[in-house]
C-alpha cells in the first residue's frame, strides 16, 4: 500500500511530523516532571491537612478531556487573554505547556502510589540506622524509582497520542505545529488517506511499544 | 520485597535505555534543525477551509516566502465565521474569507481595515449522477426547491456545512431567495448538518448520494483525487458568485495591538499585485487542468476573465461590485488605514476604459445590512 511506501521511503513530511511529535511530547513530559515529582513526593511522604483531598483531586484529573483542557488554555494564551503577552498560541511551546499540564495528574498519581507502596518498615529501618529525614526520603525514592519511571513513560504515551490540546493550541500548522494526531485528523478530512494511514501506523507502533514496556515494568 | 532476577532486570534496563536513546536522538536532531534556521517573522492568516483545501494557500505560501524569505506565513483554516472570530480576538493578523455579509460587520465593528478583493469564482450545486431531484441545468433557487421537494418525498438528501462559513452563508442566502429558512430546514430529516469543512461535507454528500453546495476549486480537487463521485449539476447564475477578500486586523483595536499589521499589509499588497494575481490566476492548471480562481485585478485592469466563465466581462464586474462592494467601494475610506497606494491603481490604469470608478456610477449601489 502507498502508506507503507511513504514510511519506508523516508518521506520528509512523514518524518518531520513524527520528529515534531516526539519533540513536543518529550519536552512536555519532562517539563511536567519538574513539578509533578516533587508534588508526588510531598503527597506520599509528608502528612498535612487536605492530603486526602489533594490526592483525590489528582486522581480525578487523570481523565480530563483533552479538548476541555485545550479550550481553557486557548482562552488563557489567546492574545486577548491573560497570558496573551507571550503570543504563544499556534506555537510548539503552547502545545508543550498544554501537554505538561495534561500529564501532571498522571505523573503525580502514579508516582504517589509507587512511593506509598514501599514497605513502611523500610522507613522505620532507615530511621533506626540514624538516617535524617532527607536521607530517608532518598532511600524511599530510590526504591520506588521504577514506579516513577513507569509513571513518566505512561504520561508520555498519553501526551503523544492526544489530539485535543495539540489541535486547539497548535492549530495544526504545517511545519510548525503539525503533529501526528492533528495531521491524521487533517489528512483524513482532506481525503489524503494513504498519508493518514502511514501516520496512524507510526503513531500506533510507538504507542504500543511503549505500552509493552510499561507492562514489563509493572510486572516488577 | 519482590525483585526480578538479574537477567530480567538488565533486559528491562536495556530496553528502557534504547527507547530513551532513540527518543533523545529524535529530539536532539529536531531541536538542532530548528535552531539552525534563522528566526523568521510570523504572519498568521485565518481563512476558509475551501481556500485551504483547494491547495491554493500552500502554493501562495511557497510563492510568497520565496520572495520574502524572512517570513513564515501560517494559515489557520477554519471556515469564515470562525476565522473572523479568531481575528476578532487578535489571534490572527488578517483574514482571507468569502462572505461579504460577514465581512461588513468586521469592518464596521472596528476590527478590520484595508479590505481588498482578491479573487472570484462560482459556487456550484453538486449531487449524485442519477440526479433524483432532477436539478441539472436549473438555476440555483429552482434547484433548491426541487431538492426540498424530493427530500420530503424521501428521494434525496442535502448536506450542509452549517458552520457559519462563507459557503454556508451563501447557502442560507440561496434558501432565503427560494423562500425558505435554512435554520428551519435543518430540522428536517433530509437536511444533514455536517458542521464540517468543505471536503468533509462533500464526502458526506458523496457517501449519502446527496446534494450539496460547494466552491468549484475544492470540488474539482476532490474529484481529481477520486475522493468523490459527484456531478456538477448547477453552475450558472449571478446568485452563485463567490468573491474572496483579504482584510487586515485594525491595529487601533485594543484586542489587536499585538497583530502584525506591517506583515498583513505586505501580504495583502502581494496578493493584490500583478505578481500575486498572476500566481492566483494560474493556480489549478497543474493540479486539475483548469484555473480555479479568477484574478480580480486582471478583470478590472485588462478586462480579462482568467477563469473563462463565459460571462461577459462588464456583466461579471457589475455582478461582483453589486455583491461584494460596500457603499460603492471594496473598502470605504473610513476603513482604510495607512493604505498607501493599495486603492489608487484604478485611476492610473493605462489600458482599458473600464475601471472601478466609472462602473461605481453605473452599477447598482447596494449597502449590505
Amino acid at each position: 500500500m502507498r502508506a507503507i511506501q511513504l514510511i519506508i521511503s523516508g518521506n520528509p513530511e512523514v518524518y518531520g511530523i513524527t520528529a515534531l511529535s516526539l519533540y513536543v511530547s518529550v519536552l512536555g513530559t519532562s517539563l511536567s516532571c519538574v513539578w509533578s515529582i516533587p508534588i508526588a513526593i510531598g503527597l506520599a511522604l509528608r502528612s498535612f491537612p487536605g492530603k486526602r483531598i489533594s490526592k483525590g483531586f489528582f486522581n480525578a484529573m487523570i481523565g480530563v478531556p483533552t479538548v476541555t483542557l485545550g479550550l481553557f488554555l486557548y482562552l488563557v494564551l489567546s492574545r486577548s487573554g491573560p497570558a496573551g503577552y507571550f503570543q504563544l498560541l499556534y506555537t510548539p511551546t503552547a502545545i508543550i505547556i498544554g501537554q505538561s499540564i495534561l500529564v501532571t495528574p498522571i505523573i503525580v498519581s502514579f508516582s504517589t502510589s509507587a512511593l506509598e507502596s514501599i514497605d513502611p518498615d523500610l522507613r522505620s529501618l532507615a530511621r533506626t540506622l540514624g538516617a535524617s529525614n532527607n536521607q530517608m526520603y532518598q532511600v524511599v525514592i530510590r526504591e520506588a524509582s521504577w514506579g516513577i519511571v513507569l509513571a513518566i513513560i505512561a504520561s508520555f504515551n498519553r501526551a503523544f497520542a492526544e489530539l485535543g490540546v495539540a489541535l486547539m493550541l497548535g492549530g495544526n500548522i504545517a511545519n510548525v505545529t503539525r503533529v501526528l494526531t492533528t495531521a491524521i485528523a487533517l489528512s483524513t478530512d482532506m481525503g489524503d488517506l494513504p498519508l493518514s494511514i502511514a501516520l496512524a501506523i507510526i503513531l500506533l507502533v510507538i504507542v504500543v511499544t511503549l505500552s509493552v514496556v510499561i507492562n514489563l515494568l509493572r510486572k516488577q | 520485597m519482590m525483585s526480578l532476577s538479574r537477567s530480567a532486570l538488565s533486559r528491562l534496563q536495556a530496553s528502557i535505555l534504547i527507547i530513551v536513546i532513540v527518543v533523545g536522538a529524535a529530539v536532539a536532531i529536531y531541536g538542532y534543525s530548528i535552531s539552525m534556521k534563522p528566526p523568521r517573522a510570523r504572519l498568521i492568516v485565518s481563512t476558509t477551509t475551501s481556500l485551504y483545501e483547494s491547495g491554493l494557500l500552500d502554493y501562495l505560501k511557497t510563492q510568497y516566502e520565496s520572495r520574502y524569505p524572512n517570513y513564515n506565513v501560517s494559515f489557520i483554516s477554519q471556515g469564515t465565521g470562525l476565522a473572523i472570530q479568531t481575528a476578532m480576538r487578535g489571534d490572527a493578523d488578517m483574514i482571507l474569507v468569502h462572505a461579504p455579509s460577514s465581512e461588513l460587520p468586521f469592518l464596521t465593528g472596528g476590527y478590520g481595515v484595508n479590505r481588498k478583493i482578491i479573487a472570484y469564482n462560482f459556487f456550484i450545486i453538486v449531487g449524485p449522477k442519477s440526479d433524483p431531484a432532477g436539478i441539472a441545468g436549473k438555476n440555483a433557487t429552482a434547484a433548491l426547491k426541487a431538492i426540498k421537494a424530493a427530500g420530503e418525498q424521501g428521494k434525496a438528501v442535502w448536506a450542509s456545512r452549517a458552520d457559519g462559513s462563507g459557503t454556508y452563508t451563501k447557502e442560507a442566502a440561496l434558501w432565503k431567495a427560494a423562500g425558505f429558512s435554512a435554520t428551519a430546514l435543518a430540522k428536517e430529516s433530509w437536511y444533514l448538518s455536517t458542521g464540517s469543512g468543505m471536503t468533509a461535507t462533500l464526502r458526506v454528500a458523496d457517501q449519502k448520494l446527496g446534494y450539496t453546495l460547494s466552491d468549484t476549486a475544492t470540488y474539482l480537487v476532490n474529484l481529481k483525487n477520486q475522493n468523490i463521485n459527484l456531478a456538477n449539476l448547477v453552475n450558472k447564475g449571478r446568485d452563485l458568485l463567490n468573491v474572496y477578500s483579504a482584510i487586515a486586523d485594525n491595529p487601533n483595536n485594543p484586542n489587536m495591538t499585538k497583530s502584525n499589521f506591517q506583515g498583513s499589509m505586505q501580504f495583502i499588497r502581494f496578493l493584490a499585485s500583478a505578481d500575486g494575481q498572476g500566481v492566483i490566476a494560474k493556480f489549478g492548471m497543474d493540479t486539475v487542468g483548469q484555473t480555479l480562481f479568477g484574478s480580480y485585478l486582471q478583470l478590472i485592469q485588462s478586462q480579462t476573465d482568467t477563469l473563462n466563465t463565459g460571462v461577459p466581462v462588464p456583466q461579471l464586474v457589475s455582478w461582483i461590485q453589486s455583491y461584494a462592494f460596500f457603499s460603492g467601494s471594496e473598502c470605504p475610506s473610513q476603513f482604510q488605514y495607512q493604505a498607501g497606494d493599495l486603492y489608487g491603481t484604478a485611476t492610473t490604469t493605462t489600458q482599458g476604459s473600464i475601471t472601478a470608478l466609472p462602473l461605481v456610477q453605473t452599477a447598482q449601489l447596494k449597502r449590505y445590512n
